[in-house]
């Protein structure tokens, strides 16, 4: 029923990874894998472009908050952008933007990563 | 006479929610509610079916109840579940979720940020939660 996807590229030193679709335990886990599989590479600036992501629930949160803690670790960053007004309200309401930042766009994550 | 009321039956699959967010949208739009509540409404939604499918068993089904009433929504999710008591589930803190191994257990919190008031009674035969979310703030 949910498709999620994801589009990864490399702007700089930061991935950039385009969602589309409802974020769960599956899209979180999909999410989760390219940023342990680029922190392996020694990348650790991630920017999460949510403008195709409407609907969020908690579990799939919750894996960004185990990729915040991971990046932790190696001083590296999480952010994101473009997001639908109640995924902006579900972070703030969960905290997770004290440790990671939102950023209006694309332009502007990249940037300030 | 009784309160305009839409039901749901929703069976234990993944991403059943959804469907439940895609009824709340279409009767929040009936009510006249701001696009900003029905996703308020659907995000709580979301968190009350998942905690539903959790505590069901997987042939069982979870019902959903829409009852329109003139000042508000209110939505009873109904699972047969194994129940919960919710004094022994433990308010969420980022700090205490970056440091720990459980990351989850966010859905009360969640529900109760996002709805007017919200209530649950749960025994060993099931829980239903009720939400209740004002047509004007």
């Amino acid at each position: 029923m949910n498709d999620f996807k994801i589009v990864t590229k490399q702007v700089n030193d930061v991935i950039v990874i385009a969602t589309e679709g409802y974020l769960n335990n599956i899209g979180g886990e999909q999410i989760s894998t390219v940023c342990y599989e680029k922190m392996s590479e020694g990348i650790n600036k991630f920017l999460l472009n949510m403008g195709g992501t409407k609907v969020v629930n908690s579990i799939g949160v919750s894996i960004l908050i185990e990729i915040i803690e991971k990046l932790q670790q190696v001083d590296g960053k999480l952010g994101y952008c473009n997001l639908a007004p109640i995924v902006n309200k579900t972070f703030n309401i969960m905290g997770i933007t004290k440790y990671s930042t939102v950023f209006e766009d694309e332009e502007e994550g990249v940037k300030s990563l | 006479m009784d309160k305009p009321t839409i039901e749901l039956k929703l069976p234990v699959i993944p991403d059943m929610e959804l469907i439940a967010t895609h009824t709340a949208e279409l009767v929040g739009n009936h009510m006249g509610l701001t696009e900003e509540q029905s996703a308020e409404i659907s995000m709580a939604l979301i968190e009350a079916c998942i905690n539903a499918f959790e505590h069901s068993l997987s042939n069982n089904n979870v019902f959903i109840h829409f009852i329109i009433d003139d000042e508000s929504l209110i939505i009873k999710v109904i699972d047969q579940g194994i129940g919960f008591d919710k004094s022994k589930v433990a308010i969420p803190k980022i700090e205490n979720k970056l440091a720990g191994e459980r990351k989850r257990g966010w859905g009360l919190e969640l529900i109760k940020a996002l709805v007017d008031s919200v209530e649950f009674e749960s025994n060993e035969d099931g829980t239903t939660v009720t939400m209740i979310k004002k047509k004007n703030i």
